[in-house]
């Protein structure tokens, strides 16, 4: 009953530096490591706890074997966690990043995506016309009314076939998106069935470089260049909308309409004077709002099955860490033992062990985050987005990211440790001395 | 009295690398049936490897061994592991047995490999356990018993599935004195009352009192070989 | 077995080290039941046997383009066809966007085409001649609490009453279950009549979402399909028409390519499960090799070792996984009830069993192989003096 217990308070004591350890950022790790070391040069119980780190280090090629199960345990608790992660960092960065404040989007009012939204030519116009739009050089607004449809056409992974999302843009489109650029071949013309092909969709389908033909409902459409804008608008493929509604049948509606305001304050004044007149029944979102939304179910599902995966690997490589120091601890019983006899006392050997078992995690951890980082980072996939269609995104690994992956390793390793180490310090001497 | 072990020309060479060690020289030797017999002799001469040979453990290199009427010397693994089981008990220096069972149950290992039932199984360790006095020890685990004790139970394990040669490594050498008559007056019991044929490598001079027939080995072959009278 | 307390005590000897080792692989075996019932749900529609027989067929441009309610007849008279139905994606919102649930309007024979949902007779019927009627599965009713007789509106993100209202309301008729628990999540929908649909609906009038088909003879299936889809070339409403597990398959694996995911981690998982329970297995054997030599000395023969020590590898996996998979079934079970059946977790029984142990049972082979053979060549002599 008594062992119960003091298993109970132990790790009690061991949960609140373990989940300060993960909440910890990266410069108070490193005051707190610095000062352990300082402890260890300096004091004298620090120097005993440095002379026997220094003759288990010694050891350590016996025990390759089972310290090599810690380090590749953790290794893969933080090559997992760091790639799930780095997905939903990826997939939310895209969609995050899409969209300004100083832009609106305009759906029927009820429909919570474009797909499910009309608008007919006059409610375009209506909308457009309204004061807060800015307007261009020649007195023209500056608004797009998009349609978007799908394509079919094959994944070049697995040749499959997959719909991209053909978005028809009006003739002011390119003034809607600060970052957009052509990086190959040039702008359709109006009126033209030409396409310009996004970053992403030109690399996840087949058939889309600058030149290719492609049939969009029976009828032949040309590549003429490629563009970038550094948002999921990357994945889509553009055409005029007049042109694409003609070729899938949808002449006199639109899905939605974009407009540039005169600044992003004018948004409130813009959504009321819509929702006031009486000929509309629409809803206004900025597009980085609108975006955003897309995102983040998806995000959060990814997270959370990241986490969850994650949670449980870690729980196996702590009782991997726990076998392996436990074994350890035994395997030099009689020299912790003597240790003790001659006088040191059990917190050289509580760090000692603790020590040894968070080398050992840290090495685990930064295997596992460079592997999560050279293959995954900047890796380029791609999943269904609203519309049915791919989005195409890359996995980001960030600094932050790598670092809490290390953190994970670290808590890992405490936590595997601190048993071990409170039964070396605490087992009997006499036992110990005797021990084979 | 029948003759139980026939030994002719029985050599032992063990090759380490690119040496040969020739441990046992056409050794020439006729055991009967209900003998006790001690085996003695310098840290090398032999005496271990002739009682391995014996007891079935090892092959020799040349010569044959014959143990009630069966040849054993040129045998396969298999077939001398199913003759041991049947023909041999073996009690060792340090007991060897398994730390993680209990008494009972150390006992009955030799009759997992016949088609006894848990029940009879059961039955005759009790009563190996009772011939050696430790009938109320036998859900003891091993670890839980003194070192007599212990060498008490590797007899019984040795006698219970009835074979007719008992072999003994060095077993009082890691015993007290007291412990040591205790084990030795159970195998002069079980040699004059049950019949048993015990052999048994000794350096306790005490303990070869305890034998018929003192064999002296130096440096592979037989060197003496006495006989006393027995009390 | 008479030799299985041998190999318990063996297993055992160490109680901690065999206890951590235990939870080590009954995390690996969790996260293996969890995973591959993820994994299940993705490929378990495209595996439905009673879709076998079924064929969709959808416009070829896009999903989301309707097709011509007058296709119906000319499919039906394709010869091989035993059965059309169609169906119209509705997309409408019950109180709140987190409720979720999908929604379409079918035509009057489509339950005829989805035997595996059960239905009373009499709910059939009064589906049939209430317009406004709608059914929905029991997982669903059980849901929000519905029950026969209740009036359930639904606010429209697609397509709006020629009134210009977004207001659906319709008559909850029936309530259908689904049998198989692997597909239970169908149960997560609701349906109401394309006849009322068409009528007040303000566009697109006279065009249905997709057709359902049901061929006479499976095999012929791909003739079929093709048939089907020559009726509409060169058209403006091409079609394109693939068996319903084709068409689910292909759904899913635009999602993401689960298998992948679910094979690396597992992958990750296995590889460090192996080290560590090799680790454990070699450790166990290096300090038993005095005591494997006196079985041996006993009578057990080089063979006997050698299956003395597998065994004893694999009863640690099955022991460790066997807790493992249970626990991963309790915890999809507590998932399952807490976020609907429409949550992508198939129940862990069955397959995943039958995988999860021949998987135990491999990596118990595996792990234990050498230590297992260093058992079976030890020589009695070397080893009782300890060389």
């Amino acid at each position: 009953m008594k062992k119960i217990r003091d298993i109970l308070s132990l790790a009690a004591t061991a949960l609140l530096p373990t989940m300060l350890l993960l909440a910890a950022p990266w410069w108070l790790a490193l005051a707190l490591a610095l000062c352990v070391a300082g402890w260890m040069a300096l004091t004298r119980t620090g120097r005993q706890a440095a002379s026997v780190t220094r003759v288990a280090i010694s050891t350590l090629a016996q025990r390759a074997g089972s310290s090599l199960v810690v380090v590749v345990g953790i290794a893969g608790v933080v090559g997992v966690l760091v790639a799930l992660l780095a997905m939903a960092a990826g997939f939310e960065a895209t969609l995050r990043q899409t969209g300004t404040d100083d832009t609106a989007i305009v759906l029927r009012a009820g429909a919570q995506t474009e797909t499910n939204s009309t608008l007919d030519r006059d409610a375009t116009q209506v909308i457009a016309q309204a004061p807060q739009v800015l307007t261009a050089a020649g007195g023209q607004p500056i608004a797009s009314p998009e349609l978007v449809v799908v394509a079919s056409l094959p994944k070049r992974s697995n040749g499959l076939d997959a719909n991209v999302q053909l978005r028809g843009v009006g003739e002011r489109a390119w003034d809607l998106h600060d970052r957009f650029r052509i990086t190959a071949g040039r702008r359709f013309q109006p009126g033209m069935r030409e396409l310009i092909v996004g970053k992403g969709a030109l690399a996840q389908f087949a058939g889309l470089e600058v030149g290719a033909m492609l049939k969009l409902n029976g009828q032949p459409w040309t590549v003429v260049g490629t563009f970038e804008t550094g948002d999921s608008h990357d994945s889509e493929i553009w055409g005029d909308t007049p042109v694409v509604a003609a070729t899938y049948r949808r002449e006199g509606s639109v899905n939605s309409i974009t407009v540039r305001l005169q600044n992003a304050i004018a948004f409130d004044t813009f959504k009321a004077a819509l929702a006031g007149d009486p000929r509309l029944r629409v809803d206004a979102f900025t597009t980085r709002d609108y975006f955003n939304r897309q995102s983040e179910s998806i995000s959060r599902q990814i997270r959370i099955l990241g986490t969850a995966v994650a949670a449980i690997m870690a729980l196996g490589a702590v009782f991997g860490a726990l076998n392996t120091m436990h074994a350890a601890v035994s395997t030099r019983a009689r020299e912790i033992a003597t240790l003790r006899a001659l006088g040191f006392r059990g917190t050289p050997v509580i760090v000692s062990v603790l020590l040894e078992t968070m080398v050992l995690a840290l090495l685990g951890g930064a295997i596992g985050a460079a592997i999560a980082w050279s293959v995954f980072d900047n890796y380029s996939a791609s999943t269904l987005g609203q519309n049915f269609s791919q989005v195409v995104f890359s996995f980001h690994v960030s600094p932050q990211l790598l670092w809490s992956g290390l953190t994970w390793a670290l808590a890992i390793g405490f936590v595997g440790g601190v048993f071990p180490a409170w039964r070396a310090a605490r087992m009997p001497i006499t036992s110990g001395l005797r021990e084979q | 009295m029948a003759t139980l072990v026939e030994i002719r020309n029985l050599s032992k060479v063990y090759t380490r690398g690119k040496e040969r060690l020739e441990v046992l020289h056409s050794v020439n030797l006729d055991i009967e049936e209900g003998d006790f017999v001690a085996l003695m002799g310098p840290s090398g001469s032999g005496k271990s490897t002739l009682l391995n040979l014996i007891g079935g453990l090892d092959s020799p290199t040349g010569g044959t061994l014959t143990i009630g009427g069966q040849p054993i010397h040129s045998v396969g693994d298999d077939a001398l592991a199913k003759w041991r089981s049947a023909n041999v008990g073996f009690v060792f220096q340090f007991y060897n047995l398994m730390p993680a069972l209990t008494a009972q149950k150390n006992v009955e290992l030799p009759l997992l490999m016949t088609d006894l039932g848990a029940a009879q199984r059961k039955r005759r360790a009790g009563i190996a356990l009772q011939l050696v006095g430790l009938s109320e020890r036998a859900n003891h685990k091993s670890t839980e018993l003194s070192g007599g004790q212990q060498q008490r139970v590797a007899i019984a394990r040795a006698i219970v599935s009835d074979p007719k040669l008992i072999v003994g490594d060095e077993p009082t050498g890691d015993l007290d004195r007291q412990s040591a008559t205790e084990v030795l007056e159970m195998l002069r019991m079980l040699n004059r009352d049950h019949g048993k044929t015990v052999i048994m490598v000794t350096h306790d001079p005490k303990a070869a009192e305890y034998a018929r027939r003192t064999l002296q080995l130096d440096k592979g072959t037989l060197v003496e070989d006495a006989v006393r009278a027995l009390a | 077995m008479k030799y299985f307390h041998l190999i318990w005590a063996a297993l055992f000897r160490r109680k901690t080290r065999t206890f951590f080792t235990l939870l080590s692989v009954l995390a690996a075996f969790l996260l293996f039941g969890l995973l591959d019932s993820v994994r299940g749900a993705f490929t378990a529609a495209s595996n439905n046997v009673t879709g076998a027989d079924r064929l969709i067929t959808v416009s070829k441009i896009s999903l989301t383009l309707p097709l011509p309610r007058s296709l119906l007849a000319r499919i039906q008279a394709v010869p091989g066809v035993a059965d059309t139905t169609f169906a119209n994606w509705f997309g409408g919102i019950y109180q709140d966007p987190k409720n979720f649930f999908p929604s379409q309007s079918v035509a009057e024979n489509f339950l005829d085409l989805y035997p595996e949902w059960k239905i009373s007779a009499e709910e059939r019927k009064a589906f049939h001649d209430t317009r406004t009627g709608a059914i929905v599965g029991a997982s669903l009713a059980q849901k929000f609490g519905w029950k026969v007789g209740d009036k359930i509106p639904l606010q429209a993100t697609i397509f709006p009453q020629k009134d210009g209202s977004n207001t659906w309301t319709l008559d909850l008729v029936g309530i259908y279950h689904v049998d198989d628990p692997n597909l239970r999540a169908q149960e997560d929908a609701l349906y109401f009549n394309w006849s009322y649909f068409d009528e007040a609906r303000q566009t697109s009038k006279g065009s249905v979402g997709w057709y359902v088909v049901r061929v006479i003879d499976r095999d012929r299936a791909d003739a079929v399909a093709a048939a089907i889809d020559a009726l509409s070339f060169d058209s403006d409403h091409e079609t394109k028409t693939q068996s319903e597990q084709a068409f689910m398959a292909a759904f899913a694996s635009q999602f993401a390519d689960i298998g992948l995911i679910v094979g690396s981690i597992m992958g990750a998982v296995f590889f460090t499960l192996v080290l560590l329970t090799g680790n454990t297995m070699a450790q166990a054997v290096r300090e038993r090799i005095p005591e494997l030599a006196v079985l041996k000395v006993l009578g057990f023969t080089h063979r006997g070792v050698l299956a003395l020590v597998l065994c004893e590898s694999v009863l640690m996996l099955v022991l460790g996984g066997a807790a493992g998979l249970a626990l991963a079934g309790v915890a999809v079970g507590a998932i399952r009830q807490a976020m609907g059946p429409s949550v992508p977790m198939l129940p862990v029984a069955g397959s995943i069993w039958e995988r999860g142990l021949g998987l135990m049972v491999l990596i118990g082979i595996v792990v234990g192989a050498l230590p297992a053979l260093r058992g079976m060549r030890l020589r009695i002599v070397d080893a009782l003096t300890g060389r």
